[in-house]
């Protein structure tokens, strides 16, 4: 097994997709001569040429709707966004066209296409530009939504992502394009829908996805100190959620954490926190704790900005919360 | 290509059935058998119809906004679904998920039924952009409003369809009123086809009341298209009913509508095509029955289909299964 960063595993993924697959292209802002933004597309112009790397203007909404277009009539478009926050400006094409293309029809027509790009807080950007969207698309019914905190994982989902029928928006972690991981040398898909468990434990479960699962690990490590055992899972998939894969968990430890770097009103982690609370309500031993950013918007100072959002002291301590430990 | 009088006769026969087809969806619309915004195409006929016949459909796709009944019976979409889909009924284009606004047929090429105003613009470009990427040789048309034309999904995708040399045809179908607002009202400049010019794309204006005017434009356009060209058509045209059913239409006098319908469409192609001998008297009065028996036909189609049954509502969600249990056990 290989050891590669996140942002080459999305590259890999890329590059056999388009081998064995003609009618993926890659569209974007600087994807082709630029090699990316955040160079996931690095090398693939060279090899693909342009006819399927392909520079586009600063249009966010006019390019997400050509590959709306060119979903529609069969080929299967990989559409990156520069980030998700640039993304705000095509909303339009994917909550109102590409998740609704196939129901509005009766059926009619699949939509096979990705959308892709970092997201969620990163460092030193402020308001605009470091800022979680995961509950904007998870709350479409049609999309499906990934959200991977490792490589293997960014390999394998933007995989699945490219050859699925469904559009599937793909959240790259901005702060993790540069992290290791572990990579089967051999081709893997990673199904859309399914959560994995990076660690078990009896005490508690640590419910999370994206960056933040890596908090959850080492707050889950240093509990173990203290004679604390944690589950951790990962959810991976946003929509759909594996909720069942979750519940299995709650049976064995009774208490439940989620943990989600967007702001806390109708986020994903707030859902799963109140699924939960639904679903398991006689077997919880304490309310479901939620530890989300702080409900402002990012701030520049280095200080102010790893206030706002989830770490490890705040899960540690929302573990304690619910133990009655705190 | 020269219309040969067959073809002539079926143009005609197409626009006063949609003018038809039209007054029965506005009359059972008061009836409340059809509901929601609906749009009707009356006294834009020429435009669908004209476009189509220049159109090679087995290759060529159309595109165009929500009020799309015209275009889905001139695209060869099956009346009888279209109207069920307008009864809401399962028997409908779109199983009765879509309405009035959603009517597609993936199999005539007929790409929607769009209802956000100006939003089918980048997705047709994006249908081009796949034509040209797998050189079908075949082109694509997409209508919108003298509304839409300032959406800035207008000028992206002009933009974008003219440094990919994209063959598509961005189509203004202008009825002058962007809901209850004159074109004029809203618009830097009143003649549209000069706003391809900021995108070294050629635009011309089109009468839109004469069906072998815009027979002739398309074809034109069509040729540029294919060879990479993308073009910008300003076509001309009046709707004699309201934005909606629900549109009082206080911006405009009954005059001024009642001016336009001495230009109408229908008229004017049935004179010329009396004066040119292709038809007599007598075939209009022949169509006119053929249509009577249609639209009857149509409309006992959609009033005896079954409504769609509940549980169709988590099927098209997905292309399997709807996941029922990830939201909450049971779902909502």
């Amino acid at each position: 097994m290989a050891i590669i960063t996140y942002r080459e595993a999305l590259n890999r993924a890329l590059d056999e997709e388009m081998a064995r697959d003609p009618s993926v292209f890659l569209m974007g802002e600087e994807v082709a001569e630029y090699d990316g933004a955040y160079k996931v597309s690095k090398g693939l112009l060279a090899k693909y040429g342009p006819k399927r790397v392909i520079d586009t203007p600063i249009t966010e909404l006019g390019f997400t709707g050509i590959g709306v277009g060119a979903a529609q009539v069969g080929l299967r478009p990989v559409i990156e966004w520069m980030t998700h926050n640039f993304a705000l400006l095509a909303l339009d094409q994917v909550v109102n066209n590409a998740a609704k293309m196939r129901y509005m029809s009766g059926g009619r027509f699949k939509m096979p296409i990705v959308f892709r790009g970092p997201n969620g807080p990163a460092e030193f950007l402020a308001a605009q530009h470091s800022q979680s969207f995961a509950s904007y698309w998870a709350h479409i019914p049609g999309l499906k939504v990934v959200a991977p905190a490792f490589p293997a994982d960014a390999y394998g989902l933007l995989k699945s992502a490219i050859r699925d029928d469904d559009p599937v928006v793909v959240l790259e972690a901005e702060m993790l394009y540069g992290t290791s991981g572990e990579v089967p040398d051999e081709e893997t898909l990673v199904p859309i829908g399914k959560a994995n468990v990076l660690r078990t434990g009896s005490d508690v479960t640590l419910i999370s996805f994206s960056k933040p699962v890596r908090y959850c690990l080492e707050a889950a490590a240093e509990l173990d100190k203290e004679g604390i055992s944690a589950e951790v899972i990962d959810m991976r998939s946003l929509r759909p959620l594996d909720m069942a894969r979750v519940y299995q968990s709650i049976e064995k430890t009774n208490r439940a954490v989620v943990v989600d770097e967007a702001w806390p009103l109708a986020s994903v982690g707030s859902h799963i926190a109140y699924a939960i609370s639904h679903d398991r309500f006689d077997l919880l031993d304490a309310p479901v704790e939620l530890v989300a950013s702080h409900d402002v918007p990012m701030p520049y100072n280095h200080q102010l900005e790893l206030e706002v959002q989830p770490g490890v002291k705040k899960i540690i301590s929302a573990v304690k919360r619910v133990l009655y430990l705190e | 290509m020269e219309l040969t009088k067959e073809k002539k006769k079926k143009m005609l026969f197409d626009m006063m059935f949609i003018r038809r087809f039209e007054e029965e969806a506005g009359k059972m619309y008061g009836l409340r058998k059809i509901g929601g915004f609906c749009h009707l195409y009356n006294g834009q006929e020429a435009v669908a119809v004209g476009t189509v016949a220049a159109m090679d459909l087995t290759k060529d796709y159309i595109l165009t906004g929500y009020r799309d009944h015209g275009f889905a019976i001139a695209c060869g979409m099956d009346p009888k679904a279209v109207m069920a889909e307008l009864f809401g009924k399962v028997t409908g284009s779109s199983r009765g998920k879509g309405g009035s606004m959603h009517l597609f047929d993936e199999q005539k090429h007929f790409l929607g039924g769009n209802g956000i105003v100006g939003a089918q613009i980048p997705i047709a470009t994006g249908v081009a952009f796949a034509q040209h990427y797998n050189e079908t040789g075949g082109a694509t048309a997409v209508f919108f409003g003298d509304g839409a034309i300032h959406q800035g999904a207008f000028h992206e995708s002009l933009n974008m369809a003219k440094i990919w040399n994209l063959p598509v045809i961005y189509a203004c179908e202008n009825n002058q009123f962007g809901m209850g607002t004159n074109f004029k009202r809203v618009s830097s400049v009143e003649e549209f086809s000069i706003m391809g010019a900021s995108y070294g794309i050629q635009g011309r204006k089109v009468d839109g009341m004469d069906v072998l005017e815009v027979y002739k434009a398309f074809s034109e356009a069509l040729d540029s298209a294919r060879h990479g060209l993308p073009v910008l058509l300003d076509i001309r045209t009046y709707r004699y009913k309201g934005h909606s059913m629900s549109d009082p239409q206080k911006y405009r006098t009954k005059e001024e509508v009642e001016s336009y319908r001495k230009h109408d469409p229908i008229l004017i192609f049935q004179d010329r095509l009396m004066a040119d001998k292709v038809i007599k008297e007598s075939d209009v009065a022949d169509y006119e029955n053929q249509i009577e028996s249609l639209v009857a036909e149509v409309v006992a189609f959609a009033e005896s289909s079954p409504e769609p049954a509940l549980p169709t509502l988590f099927e098209d969600v997905y292309a399997d299964a709807y996941p029922l249990a990830s939201l909450r056990q049971g779902g909502f």
